[in-house]
C-alpha cells in the first residue's frame, strides 16, 4: 500500500532530504520546510533564493548554496550554520565529501572546505557545471567545458585531466570508482572508466538529462530525459559499453524528470514533468502508481535511508511523504 | 499551448558599444519605480552602483553544439544563470540580459532557441541596441560587431543625440537603416525615454517588424513613431483598401544596399502568395544551411496554401523556429513575408526561390 501526505511549499522545491529521519524540503525562496516529532518548521536559510541543497554524507545535515553568495549548513536540530562564503556569487553547485568536506561552485570556481574551515580552489579556465567526491579518498571530479578533472584535494598531484568536447553538467562516480558519468549540454551522457580513460557515450534521449541516480551496489545508473526512466548497466566487465539500457515507466508525452534509486531493492522512483510519481521494478518493470499528476514538474525526490519512505517536491512548490 | 506560452518569463537583451549607455539604461531599469520586476544579468557590475538581489554577474560562456555546425553557439552561464532565477519564479516578472559591448549578439538569441529548457521557461522579448550617436559612424567602420548589433535589434536606442547636429542624427539614422530598416527607432539624451517603451515591447513578436515598410521609413520625418501603437495606417498592410501610389510598381521587395562597405550587412523583404509548405520547408532548411554564417536574422509570416493558420518563422544563422501563430482573418490577404538581414547574400536568388514556393 501506499499513502501520501502532502505538504505546501512556499516555491520551487530544490530538494529533499532526511536528515537524521527528519524530512527536509529546501525551496528556492531561500526558506526550508523540516518535519520534526514535535511538528513542521520553516527556518529562513538564505536571505535570497537558495540554488542548490544536499545532504551530508553523514545523513545529519542539509548543505546549501545561495544567491546570497553563502553556503549554509542546516543541521537535523534546525541550527543554521554558514560554512563558506562567495560574496555577489550564485553559488549553484554543492557536493558533500567525507570527513565533514564539502565542494562548492559558482561560475568557473570550484571549491573544497574542510572540515576545520579551511578552503581550497580548485577554479577550472571555463565553465564548471558539477562537483562530485570520489567514493573512496579525498578526491574531487569537476565537470567542465571540453571535459572533467580529477583533483586529489590533500596532495599536490597534478590532476588528471578527462577530455571530451561539450559543456559537462552534473558529474557522478560509480559507486566502486571505476567510472566517472557526466551528463552533458546535449542530449546525452559521458562516461569514462577511469583505469585506462576509455570514453563512453550514452545517447539517444530526447531531452537534456537533469537527474543521475545509482542503484543499490551501483548496478544500473538510472537517468532522466526521456519519456522513460534509462537505466544503464555498470555490472561486468565493461560496464554499459555494448549493452542496451532498461526502460522504465514508459509514459507516452511525459517526461522523465527526476529519478531516485531505493537504497536497497532494485526498484526506481520515477518523477515526471506533469508531477506524476510512480515506482518500477527492475526485474518486471512492474509499476505501481504514487502520486497522480499536479500543477508542476517533479524536481525532487529523495528516500529515506530505510527505502520505506520517499520525500518529492515539485516545481509548483508541492511537496509531500510516500509511504511503502 | 497558448496559455504556456503566456507564462513564458520576456526577456530583453541589450547590447551596444562601450560608453553607448548601457549602464545608464540599467541603473534605470533597476532604480526606477515602473511597477515590473526585472532580474538583470550583467557582465560586470561595474559602474552600476546598485544592489539588488536580482542583479546577478555572469562570465560569458560560449558553449559550441556538438552538432557540426559552425555557427550554433549558446551562452551557456545565460542558460545556467535562467535555470537558477527559474528556482525564484514569482519573485520577478522579466529578465534583462546586458551583454559586452564587444560581443556577438547572435550566441545569446540562439539560446533562446536552441536550448529546450530556457525555451520552455523565458522568451525573448527583443533585442535592444543602445548606439551613441556621437561615436557609431566611427565604430561601424571599425567593427563588424558594432553592424551585426544594430543588424540584429528590434529596438535602436539612438542616445546621446544632443551630442551630435540634426544633420549628423541624420546621416546616423540613415546609416543605421541601411543596416537594419525593420528596427524601431528611438532618439534620447541620456537613455530618458519612458521603459516601457523600451522593455516588454513584444518587438520579437514578428508582427511590427514585417508590417513595416522599410522606403516609408525611409521618407518619414520621424521614424521612432512608427511602431506598433504608431496611428498612421501604413500602406503595406497587404490590404487594398488603402494604397499608397508609391508603393506599387517595385512591389514588396526592398534592397538595401551601401555603396560604401562591400562586406555590410544589407537586408531584403519579399512577398509571395501561398506557399507549398514542402518546397518552402526544403528550400528554408537547405537555404539557411548553405548561407547561415551568413545570415543574422531572418523573421517571415507565411500563408500555406489550404491552410487555415498564419505560420511564422524565425531564425538566427542557421537555427530556424517555425510555429502556426492564429487563424488568418476574415478578409485578410493571404500572403507570405519574409524578411533576411545579412552579409554578402544573393538577394535576386533568394526572392527568385521564395517566389519558387508558391503553391
Amino acid at each position: 500500500m501506499v499513502s501520501v501526505a502532502p505538504l505546501d511549499l512556499s516555491g520551487f522545491v530544490v530538494a529533499a532530504a532526511f536528515l537524521k529521519g527528519q524530512p527536509a524540503f529546501a525551496s528556492g525562496d531561500g526558506a526550508v520546510l523540516l518535519l520534526t516529532d514535535a511538528g513542521e518548521r520553516r527556518i529562513r536559510l538564505h536571505d535570497g533564493g537558495l540554488l542548490v541543497a544536499c545532504r551530508t554524507l553523514e545523513g545529519d545535515a542539509l548543505l546549501s548554496g545561495g544567491d546570497d553568495g553563502t553556503v549554509r549548513r542546516l543541521g537535523a536540530d534546525g541550527t543554521v550554520e554558514t560554512l563558506a562564503e562567495m560574496p555577489r556569487k550564485w553559488i549553484d553547485l554543492l557536493a558533500a565529501g567525507p570527513q565533514g568536506s564539502l565542494a562548492f561552485g559558482s561560475g568557473r570556481s570550484a571549491m573544497v572546505r574542510q572540515a576545520d574551515g579551511s578552503v581550497k580552489d580548485f577554479s577550472q579556465a571555463r565553465a564548471v557545471g558539477g562537483l562530485a567526491f570520489a567514493p573512496k579518498g579525498l578526491r574531487l571530479a569537476i565537470a567542465r567545458y571540453d571535459g572533467a578533472t580529477l583533483q586529489f584535494v590533500n596532495t599536490a598531484a597534478a590532476p588528471q585531466q578527462l577530455e571530451w568536447k561539450g559543456a559537462h553538467k552534473d558529474v557522478t562516480f560509480s559507486p566502486d570508482g571505476k567510472y566517472l558519468v557526466t551528463t552533458m549540454q546535449e542530449n546525452a551522457l559521458h562516461g569514462w572508466r577511469l583505469s585506462d580513460g576509455q570514453d563512453m557515450r550514452m545517447t539517444g534521449y530526447p531531452g537534456k538529462v537533469r537527474s543521475m541516480s545509482w542503484s543499490a551496489k551501483g548496478r544500473y545508473l538510472a537517468t532522466s530525459g526521456a519519456n522513460a526512466a534509462i537505466l544503464w548497466p555498470f555490472f561486468g566487465k565493461s560496464g554499459p559499453m555494448g549493452q542496451q539500457p532498461l526502460q522504465l515507466g514508459a509514459r507516452g508525452d511525459q517526461m522523465v524528470t527526476r529519478v531516485a534509486c531505493h537504497p536497497d531493492e532494485d526498484v526506481v522512483a520515477i518523477g515526471y514533468q506533469d508531477g506524476l510519481v510512480l515506482f518500477a521494478r527492475f526485474s518486471d518493470g512492474e509499476e505501481l502508481l504514487a502520486r497522480r499528476p499536479g500543477a508542476g514538474a517533479v524536481s525532487a525526490l529523495a528516500w529515506d535511508d530505510g527505502g520505506t519512505r520517499l520525500a518529492f517536491g515539485t516545481e509548483a512548490g508541492e511537496a509531500g511523504l510516500i509511504s511503502l | 499551448m497558448t496559455l504556456s506560452q503566456d507564462s513564458k518569463i520576456p526577456v530583453t537583451v541589450l547590447t551596444g558599444y562601450l560608453g553607448a549607455g548601457k549602464t545608464t539604461l540599467l541603473n534605470r531599469i533597476l532604480s526606477e519605480n515602473h511597477g515590473t520586476r526585472y532580474a538583470v544579468i550583467v557582465n560586470e557590475f561595474g559602474e552600476i552602483g546598485i544592489d539588488n538581489e536580482l542583479l546577478v554577474e555572469s562570465d560569458e560562456e560560449i558553449f559550441e553544439m556538438n552538432n557540426g555546425c559552425i555557427c550554433c553557439t549558446v551562452r551557456g552561464d545565460l542558460i545556467r544563470t535562467v535555470e537558477n532565477l527559474m528556482k525564484r519564479k514569482g519573485s520577478f516578472d522579466a529578465i534583462v540580459v546586458e551583454t559586452t559591448g564587444v560581443a556577438d549578439p547572435a550566441p545569446v538569441a540562439q539560446t533562446f532557441f536552441m536550448d529546450e529548457d530556457v525555451r520552455a521557461k523565458a522568451k525573448l522579448d527583443a533585442v535592444v541596441t543602445v548606439v551613441d550617436c556621437r561615436h557609431v559612424l566611427q565604430r561601424l567602420a571599425d567593427t563588424e560587431e558594432a553592424e551585426d548589433q544594430i543588424a540584429f535589434a528590434d529596438v535602436i536606442l539612438l542616445n546621446k543625440t544632443d551630442l551630435v547636429t540634426a544633420d549628423e542624427l541624420k546621416a546616423v539614422e540613415s546609416r543605421i537603416q541601411s543596416i537594419n530598416p525593420y528596427a524601431k527607432l528611438i532618439r534620447s539624451e541620456r537613455c530618458a525615454v519612458p521603459l516601457d517603451e523600451v522593455l516588454n515591447r513584444g518587438a520579437f513578436d514578428l508582427e511590427r517588424i514585417l508590417s513595416l515598410d522599410p522606403h516609408f521609413l525611409e521618407e518619414a520625418e520621424h521614424t521612432h513613431e512608427c511602431g506598433p501603437d504608431c496611428d498612421h495606417d501604413h500602406h503595406h498592410h497587404d490590404g487594398h483598401d488603402h494604397d499608397h501610389d508609391h508603393d506599387h510598381g517595385h512591389g514588396h521587395h526592398h534592397h538595401h544596399h551601401d555603396h560604401d562597405a562591400p562586406h555590410s550587412v544589407k537586408s531584403v523583404s519579399m512577398t509571395a502568395g501561398e506557399l507549398d509548405p514542402q518546397v518552402f520547408f526544403r528550400w528554408i532548411g537547405d537555404m539557411t544551411q548553405v548561407n547561415g554564417p551568413n545570415i543574422l536574422r531572418l523573421k517571415g509570416i507565411i500563408a500555406f496554401r489550404d491552410d487555415p493558420q498564419r505560420y511564422v518563422v524565425q531564425g538566427v544563422h542557421m537555427i530556424l523556429e517555425g510555429d502556426h501563430q492564429r487563424d488568418w482573418k476574415d478578409g485578410e490577404p493571404r500572403l507570405s513575408r519574409l524578411v533576411v538581414i545579412g552579409r554578402e547574400l544573393d538577394f535576386d536568388a533568394l526572392e527568385i526561390a521564395f517566389k519558387a514556393c508558391e503553391a
